[in-house]
């Protein structure tokens, strides 16, 4: 599978990395290499076989539906970039 | 004599004990060593003041005769795992500045344990990486050198921080982790031991996410005695983390007898790679005669799916870690860019996440990204978790036919020169980790263990892959090799 220059643009949008303009060729081939490599696993007969969803044959834990901890909106917001009363901070999100 | 740097947990354990030295004075020795080692840029933060105050809390807890194992033994914490006050920043300028206001479960189990912190170890970025060459900190420089040759060598990755404090004695253990070889590759360039236990074994809460369905943390250690003690440290139940089992732990090193008699050691054929050099083929083989000579049975076996082992993790571990780093967004920790006139928080996201995350973090995002983007999750990502599936039952039917360990090189090669990769492509790069993926893929535990030096006189290790839960009879079969293999080397001073 080849990635062409419109797709890194995109791929790069989905991930929210901003990418510069004549940085994406070099970019889409990178990406294409490495797709390459992983179509080798074209070559598996995956007939019937569930795709694994966990290493461990565990079944998740649960625990009591109770509050465990809280209350502590100082210590949430202490390396927040920009936290203004009590609230972490965005540039305006809606026009 | 030993300098207090230079001893194994367990004789520093039995000093502290009997009273024959302290913790503070344990301490002293490793922060005036690291202090000695900045050419090796292994530590990246640094705590003494903690460090002496956890060795004299450790000091009076040994006078009390009341002492854990770990009890005053000095540490390297690798810096993907969180540690209360201190910057843990994953080797990425995205968390740049970040504090946490809690404490792995890990690095708490530890400190319960008496043991002392005595600063953050480098790392790749995120732990993506097999060279410490994706560091924020730059590069961790191995002790080890090629003869005279002053060329300076990779440590491995991406624990590389971890495993060259280890082999310069600047401390005496160190924490790591291991998503795809990350504990074992380094442990084998650098002569050391590092294991990585059975998924689940160890609590991931608190340790920077990778890829959540291959990351565990384990010890890199000077021994597999020492190995097998700060396993129990680390190890246990966690109701932080839910994958974490509930399993008790045993006492690992109490299964050490060196008894291996009747085992069966399974030598993977589809491990015998084309270009394997003859020093590594002479490795194995050695390794298994060693096994052999102690009285166990060598028996070939089939993986008929390790081939699809690496390009499965390559789909596998970037999906999951585009996923996890969907959170450094630049709203609740770490670096934010400096926005422009009309910027909205799209372009936030977008140049916070440009200017924080280095090369590769950025390169295995964006196919972590497309490989679950509409259209591709079948054909890439569902297929990779049924190859998974299939890699997984290779080992199963091993073990089901009776198997009790399996025995391959660590690694393809001995540590090579930092930059020597450089204009290599990605997945030349990602072949390095070509022995250790299977084992994350299947969940299983597995350890380096160092037992010979190649002909520039650098360390080469063989890896043992055990049954699920058994990290003891897994370091049990370990400890067997490495006193067979007497490997004593150690890293001439050169820093």
């Amino acid at each position: 599978m080849s990635i062409d220059i419109d797709t890194a643009r995109r791929v790069a949008h989905l991930a929210r990395i901003a990418v510069k303009e004549q940085d994406l060729p070099a970019l889409a081939g990178e990406l294409s290499g490495i797709l390459t490599f992983m179509e080798q696993l074209n070559e598996v007969d995956v007939t019937g076989i569930e795709p694994m969803t966990s290493v461990t044959p565990m079944r998740l834990k649960r625990r009591a539906d109770v509050v465990t901890d809280g209350g502590q909106p100082g210590a949430v917001l202490s390396n927040a970039p920009d936290a203004r009363e009590g609230f972490f901070a965005v540039p305006k999100v809606m026009e | 004599m030993t300098a207090l740097n230079q001893l194994t947990i367990a004789e520093a354990r039995d000093a502290l004990r009997k009273g024959e030295t302290t913790s503070l004075a344990l301490t002293e020795a490793c922060l005036a060593a690291i202090e000695g080692a900045g050419a090796l840029n292994a530590f990246v933060h640094h705590t003494p003041e903690i460090a002496r105050e956890q060795a004299k809390a450790a000091d009076a807890r040994l006078a009390a005769g009341e002492a854990p194992a770990m009890c005053g033994i000095p540490l390297g914490i690798k810096d993907l795992f969180c540690t209360k006050g201190v910057p843990s920043q994953a080797a990425s300028n995205i968390l740049k500045g970040f504090r946490p206001e809690y404490e792995s479960t890990v690095t708490s189990q530890l400190f319960g344990a008496g043991a002392v912190m005595l600063g953050k170890l480098n790392m790749d970025e995120f732990a993506m990486g097999s060279s410490n060459e994706s560091s924020c900190y730059g590069n961790a420089v191995n002790p080890w050198r090629r003869g005279n040759d002053t060329a300076e060598l990779t440590p491995g990755g991406s624990s590389g921080g971890s495993a060259a404090a280890v082999a310069a004695d600047l401390c005496l253990a160190a924490t790591g982790t291991d998503t795809g070889g990350s504990i074992r590759q380094p442990a084998a360039f650098t002569g050391i031991v590092g294991i990585k236990p059975t998924y689940g074994r160890v609590s991931r809460w608190g340790i920077v996410a990778f890829a959540s369905s291959l990351d565990q943390a384990g010890p890199m250690t000077k021994t597999v005695r020492d190995a097998a003690i700060m396993l129990g440290a680390m190890a246990g139940p966690d109701a932080k983390d839910s994958t974490c089992s509930d399993l008790p732990v045993p006492d690992f090193e109490a299964a050490l007898t060196g008894d291996i008699r009747g085992k069966k050691i399974g030598i993977p054929r589809e491990y015998r790679m084309d270009g394997m050099p003859a020093e590594i083929e002479k490795l194995w083989s050695d390794g298994a005669a060693m096994l052999k000579d102690a009285g166990a049975e060598i028996v070939d076996i089939s993986l008929p799916h390790t081939k699809y082992a690496l390009p499965a993790y390559y789909v596998v571990a970037p999906a999951e870690a585009s996923s996890n780093l969907a959170r450094y967004d630049g709203v609740r920790y770490g670096h934010r860019a400096r926005l422009g006139q009309g910027d909205g928080i799209t372009e936030m996201y977008e140049k916070t996440r440009a200017e924080g995350f280095g090369k590769e973090v950025q390169r295995r995002v964006m196919i972590g990204t497309y490989v679950l983007s509409a259209g591709f999750y079948d054909a890439y990502f569902n297929r990779a978790r049924k190859v998974r599936t299939l890699i997984k039952r290779d080992f199963e039917l091993a073990f089901a036919g009776g198997i009790d360990a399996i025995l391959t090189p660590a690694t393809p090669s001995s540590a090579f020169g930092l930059g020597e990769m450089a204009d290599a492509d990605p997945v030349a790069m990602y072949l390095l980790d070509v022995f250790t993926v299977t084992v994350n893929l299947a969940g299983l535990p597995g350890i380096a263990v160092p037992t010979g030096l190649d002909g520039r006189g650098l360390p080469l290790g063989l890896q043992l892959i055990g049954r699920p839960w058994e990290e003891g009879d897994l370091l049990n079969h370990a400890y067997v090799l490495e006193r067979a293999a007497g490997f004593v080397s150690k890293p001439a001073k050169w820093w």
